[in-house]
């Protein structure tokens, strides 16, 4: 108990404090930090590169929280249907998910890699920039984020999916109804407590995207692909503005605990009880 | 769904000519290993795997035990304000680690720990999520048990090691198998406070070699550092397939 509580304190609680003050000092983290009052909230608003970032971290987010959550609807809905071997299925659409980010970073760039990789050589027979294209670049990353949480988002909308009652889908069976029908009638409105969730918790996990960042685009080309977490590394660790870097922390925080907050409010509501 | 492994696996075993051919070929031709061979002695791949087979094993250990002990104590004890410190531990899941990641670094850099295993292991030993499952889990446990073992003389301590901690099983794994998985795979943490090679774990090792490749990727050579790090997750996957998805649910379930 002790531990846990000292380690919580020392290791979580207290650094989410001293980020709070530090958002408030220059600081290079060498010398100690200086006071400056709301300076570094002021400077960040008023840097367009701010708004930039802010949008493509939206927009990221957004786009990967609403197709993570179609695509994963329609296979479970497939999968439901309790079709052969649908574990083995299961399994291959969650492996992406536990692959390190670092695999997945790399196999993508080289598949979509311009002169040499399979898409451009297979499909499209010219040399797209899929990730040095700064029209592009954005889209390629939504898509290879899309693949990774596909057979997460599926097992959790699968869940939801059972626990409709069968004999709500007799009943519509015999009042004739067709497939289509019944997934709207029926399936959609069921499950849709489960989808908003799923979609809140895919936002939450997008806007602290990092390492896909890091790795396949380092934010660019002209900061294309450039979100808030990868921003606030650079702040602190590249250009040692660690007073910035936590202000800019504290601004993701913020809509972290909105988000967390809806969807701790929502789940009092409806997510099922194991 | 499964493409990009399967390319990443037979690209492995291509040569360097057929990978910039400009004829495509799905089937490695001729079949080598050179990539492997070549990751393994010229690169310090197997450190890395070393390092990082190191921190995810004792950082999952640690949980463990930190968690169990807190979750027993947040179940069967009374004390003062015990709610509420629950609920602060609970709390701070919603603390994204990026806000923390300066303090922290600053701290690690204080205690001259950047660069070694302590860095790499003790924060990442605390957390909500471990406290909270574990705590589901005792408090659906029978009282029972610890009353008899209590009357047959036993103490918390021996209760908790001997009686609570076997039966709480599933849920421990569950929490070791998404613990293991999740330390493996951390990247921002490592790249931060490593900086020699030495410490390096397999995503920072690996991310490191990419990035020195001037002139032409070696494909071949990073398909085969690729496979070498996803055999151990996808076999502690397969092995406690029925935890790990159960406990990602309940991650997702949280707060």
């Amino acid at each position: 108990m002790a531990p846990a509580f000292l380690g919580t304190l020392i290791f979580i609680i207290l650094p989410s404090l001293c980020s709070f003050l530090l958002s408030f000092t220059k600081w290079n983290l060498l010398s100690p930090p200086v006071l400056c009052g709301l300076k570094n909230y002021i400077s960040i608003l008023s840097n367009p590169l701010f708004y930039k970032v802010l949008f493509n971290t939206i927009f990221y987010s957004l786009s990967i929280s609403i197709f993570g959550v179609i695509i994963p609807l329609l296979l479970a809905v497939i999968i439901d249907k309790k079709i052969k071997g649908a574990d083995v299925f299961k399994t291959m659409y969650f492996l992406p998910y536990i692959t390190p980010m670092v695999i997945i970073a790399i196999v993508w760039e080289w598949i979509l890699d311009p002169q040499r990789g399979i898409v451009n050589q297979l499909i499209f027979r010219s040399q797209i920039d899929w990730l040095y294209n700064s029209n592009l670049a954005m889209y390629s990353l939504i898509l290879v984020s899309i693949w990774k949480n596909i057979g997460y988002n599926m097992i959790l909308i699968l869940t939801g999916l059972q626990g409709i009652p069968s004999s709500l889908y007799e009943a519509s069976k015999l009042d004739g109804a067709g497939e289509i029908k019944t997934f709207f009638k029926i399936t959609l409105p069921l499950v849709s407590p489960m989808l908003f969730f799923v979609m809140l918790i895919t936002m939450i996990s997008s806007f602290q995207i990092f390492d896909l960042i890091y790795l396949m685009t380092n934010g660019g080309p002209e900061n294309s692909t450039n979100v808030l977490v990868f921003w606030i590394y650079k702040n602190a660790f590249e250009y040692f503005k660690a007073g910035e870097a936590s202000a800019i922390a504290y601004i993701l925080f913020l809509i972290i605990l909105i988000l967390s907050f809806v969807q701790w409010k929502l789940r009092k509501k409806w997510v099922y009880n194991e | 769904m499964v493409f990009p492994f399967l390319w990443m696996v037979l690209t492995s075993f291509m040569e360097i000519n057929q990978i910039f051919s400009d004829k495509i070929s799905l089937i490695p031709q001729p079949f080598i290993i050179d990539n492997y061979i070549h990751v393994f002695t010229k690169i310090p791949l197997t450190g890395y795997f070393i390092n990082s087979l190191f921190v995810a094993t004792l950082t999952t250990a640690g949980q463990i035990v930190i968690s169990a002990m807190a979750a027993y104590g947040f179940s069967r004890m009374k004390f003062p304000f015990r709610d509420s410190l629950f609920f602060i531990i609970l709390a701070t899941m919603m603390i994204p680690p990026q806000v923390n990641i300066i303090p922290l670094f600053f701290m690690m850099s204080k205690l001259h720990w950047i660069d070694t295993y302590q860095a790499l292991i003790i924060p990442g030993l605390f957390g909500g999520f471990g406290v909270f499952l574990l705590r589901q889990w005792f408090k659906s446990m029978p009282y029972e048990l610890e009353e008899s073992a209590k009357i047959d003389g036993c103490g918390y301590v021996r209760t908790f090691f001997q009686i609570i901690l076997p039966l709480a099983m599933p849920a421990v794994a569950t929490l070791g198998i998404f613990t293991f998985i999740n330390t493996w795979n951390s990247f921002m943490w490592p790249l931060i406070v490593t900086s020699s090679d030495a410490m390096r774990t397999l995503p920072v090792g690996i991310a490191a070699f990419k990035g020195n490749f001037v002139e032409e990727t070696q494909w071949g050579q990073l398909m085969a550092c690729a496979v070498i790090s996803v055999i151990p997750v996808i076999a502690v996957f397969l092995a406690g397939q029925k935890f790990l998805i159960k406990s990602m649910i309940i991650d997702g379930m949280k707060d």
